[in-house]
């Protein structure tokens, strides 16, 4: 009896009909647990992004354990999202889209909102034809404005963060919140102690051309050394990269046009 | 340790054969230390001890549940297709962990990137399902899954916690040596944070435990 059984699930058919019931019960496992578990991964996504906002504003600490409830409240009380058009530099009418969730990888991605990059040494290929803008505010005026950052590091696109004083020159603070970088090397861009080493100095020289760059080596406090900051050891490509991605953006072709409008006292 | 099975099986739920199924790969017959199996995800995600956590649970959730599906389905299982339908639960079994993951852990899920995702590739769950839950009883087979994973946890919390320890001065992200660099005193140990301290790590663990365990030396 038991080798009629051991032909039978061997047999052809029986074969089909098995493959076909693993792969329909595995698919349903699979479907039912990305569609029901989307709506949390879309929140930790957004609440992930908008806490390195506040890091990157000072607003918070490195380490702080804080959820929605106090980013919603945070958010609510100091900041505003604003969508740039980044050719021209001026800030798309309020409402029009909802710029807090708006996705700018999504949007760099699609041929329908985003255009071929110009030859960059950042390792950016597609350019948004918007951005994101965070206005934070304090005591009612606008004090540091959040853009967002990113370009090719040593293992993978680096993404982050660079904050500005209103006056769209002094740099107040650098996250970097998804990297891939060699962890103790480049990694170390993530840490707190050497994202701190950017705040106070200055994004652009008296011409205002992006002044700031990353050296090799060690660089003077910011009041006398204002546009170098250290470069990391043991890792030059990753230092490079950050030079180039920071540069990139603070420049014409990220949102160097919106900096300059804001010097120029656009309305906001 | 009676208790027996409901529906009047004499086979006991947790007798001297469950439990040595259960603890023997904890120690003495060690998936990474004794069959040297899974080293390549032991490599990566060493680094700190929260991936380590996370990715121990990970092997031992897939590998119990993977090892108690095969062990259910075995006598229908085609010989032919056998080793495609554990991969196939193993994966989906997988990316169920990884969604969970990205729903309640995120920003440790950042972390560990693409070594979720290898759990699939991973040696020891798939050589469990193969190697003993075809030819056992579901229970067994489930507890051999999770006896495994638990071996595999061990010697990934033990590396990991040397190499955060000496590589980053820290256990848990909480700092215990005091870095140079943020005002302490400590020197970093640079090559912890790189994926061949963890070789240099589990040869000497393995070392250690067959000096403790001469049994486990084999004969030439």
């Amino acid at each position: 009896m038991s080798e009629t059984r051991a032909r039978d699930v061997n047999s052809t058919r029986h074969t089909l009909v098995f493959a076909t019931i693993v792969c329909v019960v595995c698919a349903a496992l699979v479907s039912v647990a990305a569609v029901t578990l989307k709506p949390a991964q879309q929140a930790n996504a957004l609440l992930y992004k908008e806490k390195n906002v506040l890091l990157a504003a000072g607003l918070i600490e490195p380490g702080d354990k804080i959820g929605t409830t106090e980013v919603e409240a945070i958010f609510k009380r100091s900041i505003r999202p604003r969508l740039v058009d980044l050719a021209s530099g001026e800030l798309l009418p309020e409402g029009a889209q909802d710029a807090r969730r708006f996705d700018q990888r999504a949007a760099r991605n699609d041929p329908a909102t985003s255009r071929v990059a110009p030859e960059n040494a950042a390792g950016i290929r597609r350019l948004p034809h918007q951005g994101v803008v965070y206005f934070i505010s304090k005591d009612g005026a606008v004090d540091q404005i959040v853009i967002p950052i990113e370009g090719l590091g040593m293992w993978g696109t680096i993404y982050g963060f660079m904050s500005l004083d209103s006056d769209g020159n002094t740099i107040r603070g650098l996250t970097y919140y998804d990297q891939r970088e060699t962890p103790g090397l480049g990694g170390e861009i993530a840490n707190p102690a050497w994202q701190a080493l950017w705040r106070g100095r200055k994004a652009y020289n008296e011409q205002w051309d992006v002044g700031i760059q990353v050296i090799k080596g060690t660089a003077g406090p910011p009041d006398v050394d204002p546009m170098r900051v250290d470069g990391l050891s043991g890792s030059t490509i990753t230092s490079k990269a950050v030079n180039h991605l920071v540069q990139f953006w603070l420049g014409p072709q990220g949102y160097g046009k919106f900096l300059k409008n804001l010097r120029e006292g656009m309305k906001l | 340790m009676s208790a027996v099975l409901p529906g009047g099986s004499s086979s006991p739920i947790f007798g001297p054969k469950e439990r040595s199924i259960l603890f023997d790969p904890v120690l003495l017959n060690n998936p990474i230390g004794v069959q040297v199996l899974g080293i390549c995800s032991a490599l990566a995600i060493t680094t700190s001890v929260a991936k380590a956590l996370v990715m121990s649970a990970g092997v031992m959730m897939v590998g119990m549940l993977a090892s108690l599906a095969v062990s259910l389905v075995r006598e229908r299982t085609p010989a032919s297709i056998r080793i495609i339908v554990q991969l196939a639960i193993i994966a989906s079994l997988v990316i169920v962990f990884d969604q969970i993951l990205k729903a309640t852990l995120y920003e440790l899920s950042l972390e560990l990137s693409v070594f979720v995702g290898l759990i699939i590739t991973n040696c020891i769950v798939l050589g469990r399902a193969e190697g003993f839950a075809m030819s056992n009883p579901p229970w067994r087979s489930a507890l051999d899954g999770l006896g495994n994973g638990l071996g595999y946890a061990l010697v990934l919390v033990v590396v990991a916690f040397l190499r955060e320890l000496l590589g980053a001065g820290k256990v848990l992200g909480l700092t215990i040596l005091p870095l140079v660099k943020n005002g302490g005193w400590y020197e970093p140990n640079g090559m912890m944070l790189l994926a061949p301290s963890a070789l240099f790590i589990i040869g000497l663990l393995i070392w250690a435990l067959r000096t403790w365990k001469p049994q486990l030396q084999e004969k030439d």
